[in-house]
Parts: C-alpha cells; sequence; structure tokens
C-alpha cells in the first residue's frame, strides 16, 4: 500500500512523536550548549555573563581532564576485555549438560539484576573492606597483610566492580547464541579431524563474532556513562585516580558549583561518545553484514 | 583398503534400543546403501561407524583394525551430512581445505588437492565465494569436495540429497554414481527414497525397526524379497498384497504381484474389476483398480496407450511366474 497518498498520511501520523523526540533531545543539548558559553556559577547566582570558549579552554587543560579521559577508557576496555573472555568461557560451561543447569542459570544472571549503587556497595563493604572484608579475611587466612583495594587501586576496583555487573549481560547473550550453533557443523569439524581447541577458533569464534559485537556495542554505550559505582566506593579518588568524564562533569557542576564548565565538558563528553559511536559502527557494520 | 564390517553392534538409548544387533560386511569399493522408513534407525547405524555415537556393544572393524574406541577424525571416514554443514564464515576454498590444515598438510599441497577436488566438481570459479552465496546443488558439490581431499578409506552420506530439488537431486544422484565410478571408493549412504537406493546401489542394506531385513543387490531385493516389508518397500507404484481366498489359489498365506507383472485384458482374465483412477504418464499408465471379491484395490502398470478411463471394466491376469507368495509370518515361501 505505498501509494503516495498512503506515504503521506503515515509521516503526518508520526510527526506528533518525532516532534516530541526531538525537542525531548533538542532541548537539553541547547541549554547545554548556551550554559557552555557562559560564566555561570552557583554561588553566584544572576552574575552569568558570555564567556566565549573560555569554559571549554579550562576544561580541557585541567589535569584532572586527561586523567578522566584516560581512566573512562580503562574502565570502557577493561571492563569489556573481562566480560568478553569471561562471558564466553562462563557461556562455554554453562552450554555442557550438567545437573542443576536452570538453577545454575539462574545464578549466572543474578548480578544483572541488582542496582548499581547496592552492588558497588556490597563490594566496598563486604568484599574489598581491609578489616571486614572477605578479602581481607582470606589474606589473613595465608597469613598476609589485607590489600585496601578502593584505597591502592582504586581505578582497577571500579573495573573489577562494574566487570562483575555486566559479565552475566555478555554470558546471556554469548550463550544464546553458542546455542544457536548448528549441532552438524561441529560433528562435520569433529569427522574432519578438529580437535577441541582448533574447533572453538575456527568454528564457535567466528560464530559468535556477531553476538561479540553486540555485546561490545550495547556494553560501551553504558560503561562511558558509569557513574553510581564510582560515587558510592571512591568519590573519584584518591585525588582524581578513579575519575572518569561523567564523573569529572558531576564534580565539576555540584562540587565546584561551575555549572558553565561542567556544561562543556558534558559537550566534550557528547563529542567523544560520538567519536566512539563512528568507530563502533563502522566495526560493527563490517560484522554484521558477513 | 576400505573393508568394514559390523559385528554384534547395537545401540540403546535409556531403555530403547534403537538397533538390537546388527551383523554386516561392507566390501571395499562398494556403494551401499541403507534404507527403510524414517526411525528404522539407518542415520543411527551410519554415525555408529562415523564414531559420532558410541556403541553399546559389538565391534566396528574398518579395514581389518578395530575402530571401536577410535574417534571420528582417525576413522579415516568422512562425511557428507543432510544440511552440508559447510562453515559459513569460510570460503568454499577454506571450507574444502578445513580437513587437511586440521591434518596439518604442506600449503602447496593443500592449494593443489583443493583445486583438483575444485576441477573434479565443477567447483572452479566459486572457490572465493562464502556457501551462502552457493545454490543447493553447488553447497552439497562443495560438502562432497571436502570429503573427498582427504582421500578417506569410505565416504559415508546421511540423506545427501534431501534439501534438493527434484530435478537437481536427479542429477546429483548421477553426478555422485559418477564419483563412485572414477574413485572407486566405499561408500555408505542413507535415504528413505527407494529409487535412490535402486539407482545407486551395488547392494542395498533394508532397516526395519533397527533390523536388517534383507542384504542384497537392487535387482535381488525387486526379483526375490525375503518377507512382506523389502517386497512393499522395494519397487514404485508398491507391490500388491492379497490376502485371503485369491491368495490361497496360489497356495500362499499372502500373495504379491508388482503392478507391472499384471496382464491386463477388456474381455477375460482371472481378477475382475473397476477402474478407479488411472494416472497417465505418457510412457506408462497407473491403473488403480478395485477388484472384486473382496482382494480390494490393485495397481496395475500398463503401456500408456491402453485406452481405459474411470468406471471402466477391466480383467487383471497375475503372471504365475512373477507370484510372490509369503506364509503366515510374513516370510517368502519359494
Amino acid at each position: 500500500m505505498a501509494t503516495l497518498h498512503t506515504r503521506s498520511a503515515a509521516r503526518l501520523m508520526i510527526a506528533p512523536s518525532v516532534l516530541l523526540l526531538l525537542a525531548w533531545m533538542i532541548v537539553p543539548l541547547a541549554m547545554t550548549i548556551y550554559f557552555s558559553f557562559l560564566r555561570y556559577n552557583l554561588l553566584m547566582p544572576g552574575m552569568e555573563e558570555f564567556a566565549g570558549f573560555s569554559n571549554y579552554s579550562y576544561f580541557l587543560t585541567d589535569p584532572a581532564f586527561f586523567q578522566a579521559i584516560f581512566n573512562t577508557l580503562a574502565i570502557v576496555l577493561g571492563v569489556l576485555f573481562i566480560t568478553v573472555v569471561g562471558g564466553i568461557a562462563l557461556a562455554l560451561l554453562l552450554d555442557q549438560p550438567m545437573f542443576g543447569q536452570g538453577i545454575v542459570r539462574i545464578l549466572v544472571i543474578a548480578p544483572f539484576l541488582i542496582m548499581p549503587t547496592v552492588a558497588a556497595l556490597v563490594w566496598k563493604n563486604m568484599f574489598m573492606n581491609p578489616v571486614n572484608g572477605l578479602f581481607a579475611w582470606v589474606a589473613k587466612l595465608f597469613g598476609l597483610q589485607p590489600f585496601d583495594f578502593l584505597a591502592n587501586a582504586p581505578l582497577m576496583s571500579v573495573i573489577l566492580i562494574v566487570a562483575w555487573q555486566w559479565l552475566p549481560f555478555a554470558t546471556l547473550i554469548l550463550l544464546t547464541a553458542l546455542q544457536s550453533l548448528d549441532e552438524e557443523q561441529k560433528e562435520a569439524a569433529q569427522m574432519d579431524g578438529a580437535g577441541a581447541w582448533s574447533r572453538f577458533i575456527y568454528l564457535v569464534l567466528p560464530h559468535l563474532s556477531r553476538a561479540i559485537t553486540v555485546v561490545i556495542l550495547i556494553q560501551t554505550i553504558f560503561l562511558l556513562s558509569v557513574f553510581a559505582e564510582i560515587l558510592v566506593t571512591t568519590n573519584g579518588g584518591p585525588g582524581t585516580q578513579s575519575t572518569n568524564l561523567t564523573f569529572l562533569v558531576y564534580a565539576q557542576a555540584l562540587l565546584q558549583f561551575d555549572v558553565g564548565g561542567a556544561s562543556a565538558g558534558g559537550i566534550i563528553a557528547v563529542i567523544l561518545a560520538n567519536i566512539v559511536a563512528f568507530f563502533l559502527m563502522r566495526m560493527i557494520g563490517k560484522t554484521l553484514e558477513a | 583398503m576400505g573393508s568394514i564390517t559390523l559385528s554384534k553392534v547395537s545401540k540403546v538409548f535409556g531403555a530403547h534400543a534403537v538397533i538390537p544387533s546388527i551383523d554386516l560386511d561392507i566390501n571395499n569399493g562398494e556403494f551401499v546403501v541403507f534404507v527403510g522408513p524414517s526411525g528404522c534407525g539407518k542415520s543411527t547405524l551410519l554415525r555408529l561407524i562415523a564414531g559420532l555415537e558410541d556403541v553399546s556393544d559389538g565391534d566396528i572393524v574398518i579395514d581389518g583394525k578395530n575402530a571401536t574406541e577410535l574417534p571420528p577424525a582417525q576413522r579415516g571416514l568422512s562425511m557428507v551430512f543432510q544440511s552440508y554443514a559447510l562453515y559459513p564464515h569460510m570460503s568454499v576454498r577454506s571450507n574444502i581445505a578445513f580437513p587437511l590444515k586440521m591434518a596439518g598438510e604442506d600449503k602447496a599441497v593443500i592449494d593443489k588437492k583443493v583445486s583438483d577436488a575444485a576441477r573434479v566438481l565443477n567447483l572452479t570459479d566459486y572457490l572465493d565465494r562464502k556457501p551462502r552465496q552457493l545454490s543447493g546443488g553447488q553447497r552439497q558439490r562443495v560438502a562432497i569436495g571436502r570429503a573427498i581431499v582427504r582421500q578417506p578409506k569410505a565416504f559415508l552420506f546421511d540423506e545427501p540429497l534431501s534439501n534438493l530439488d527434484a530435478a537437481l537431486r536427479v542429477n546429483m544422484r548421477l553426478e555422485i554414481s559418477q564419483l563412485h565410478q572414477d574413485l572407486k571408493t566405499t561408500m555408505i549412504y542413507v535415504t528413505h527414497d527407494q529409487v535412490e537406493a535402486m539407482t545407486m546401489a551395488d547392494k542395498i542394506v533394508v532397516l526395519n525397526r533397527g533390523r536388517i531385513e534383507q542384504v542384497g543387490s537392487p535387482l535381488d531385493l525387486y526379483h526375490k524379497p525375503d518377507n512382506l516389508f523389502v517386497a512393499g518397500f522395494i519397487g514404485s507404484p508398491r507391490m500388491n498384497i492379497v490376502t485371503g481366498p485369491a491368495a490361497s489359489a496360489y497356495q500362499a498365506h499372502t500373495m504379491g504381484i508388482r503392478p507391472e507383472h499384471l496382464a491386463l485384458s477388456k474381455d477375460s482374465g482371472s481378477w475382475q474389476g473397476t477402474v478407479g483412477v488411472a494416472e497417465h504418464l505418457g510412457s506408462d499408465t497407473f491403473l488403480h483398480v478395485n477388484v472384486d471379491d473382496g482382494i480390494g484395490t490393485v495397481t496395475a502398470r500398463v503401456s500408456g496407450d491402453f485406452a481405459v478411463t474411470h468406471g471402466d471394466r477391466v480383467f487383471l491376469t497375475p503372471d504365475p511366474q512373477r507370484v510372490h507368495r509369503f506364509d503366515d509370518k510374513g516370510l517368502a515361501v519359494r
């Protein structure tokens, strides 16, 4: 029914939702851009004035900014690495026929259902705490000095917590992909003399490539904006050792009351996210076509 | 080179014996077809030989060596699957080269063998394509190519033609037969289609409920079926099976007569009936005749110019030389 008439009618019908979505996106973006050009400090209300690009130059030359960029990348890449490798391993294990498969699968999914603040608090107080934590207890059991994770390896600790939360997601996606692998292909590879490792390299991994790209894409979107885990555990510290871009913008706006600088940081974050998205889409476009 | 012997091989899934016990000899270079209705255990038997399933009991001897406990790759057999099971992300070339690569062959040797196989199978122009860019028949040939490069002791085919359309199936049937003539390697072929079995096999193994009903050449099975099952399964259209007084006239509990061994006449004959459906194929006509005296529907094959239509009265006379007689257990009486 793709006549000219139905097409224009269809356009008219979807116009309201398109306009609403556009306004939804454009208004906050426009306001942020506007604020980023103002000298706007919450401690000096009513003193806003045009500041040109000075907010941007201050934000970009802030030493914390480069630390934040590095930390953001470290969190994204670190978590992606742990979840993809761990997810493949767990998916392979869960794909084996075993007793209590259903219960084990539910247990594996559980971390994904816990909200980030709660998960981070559990890790902070029950696992990583150098006095009461489980890791400290294990260390003492072997006569070792307990390790203060959040003070001595803050970024790694954050990566660990976030990875723990995202591992179930990766496992789930990869497990369903694994189960769609044709049984006859595996048997054919067996007849062709491929051992377990060769079957994994030449058959399973290429079959999973699509699922892996989906995992990478979805997780990257969420990992660029990790916030709750940092706020609850390290508060970006010590110093700025575990501050990522999102947390830096938060600190600029609500700890230093500099709305203008925070807006400039927000816009920079949007630009960086778009650059990442551009490369991701190219990479994924290639895999999904094949 | 490629003789396979099964002795007392059985396969049990849980409490269900899919294959109670089978003894079978397959000679080197033979084209053996396992045929039977679905669920008769023919595919399971093939998978047992391939090593994809473990035997519950008995021995499989390949080439004089006991292979019962050997993993599939070490049995020296290669298999063509029903779904072809090509590796979708690899090119045709890599697909065919895969078994050689796994065997650790030299790069130059692999290239040579792959191009040889591609030439034999008319795949040379398609070597750089992916399987999904090929037609069904080409995929089938790639699967065969992957099987032949290893120069196996025997080929196993698991219903390889069932995903092809009718015309292509006839073509591939010829190609596989031709391949067997060229390679002279043992082939084991599983099908539920008795036409494939009759046209391709040196030796047919008819299976029913995990048991071998009869082993023999296509014509043996056609002319001398051991029992009612084989009689009904081999031959198209099916043999007419008649019981009761009509069979007693031939000193049998059950008599069988093939449609092509019934003489038809419009004037006289031993059975009389009304034509139900006439299927005109041009060269032949298949008549489904409702015969009187409680004999029931009988199929007869007559030449294409025998002019009858629905409702005509005809007389049928079985050729006494070609009547098959069976006792009350369904076994042939000779």
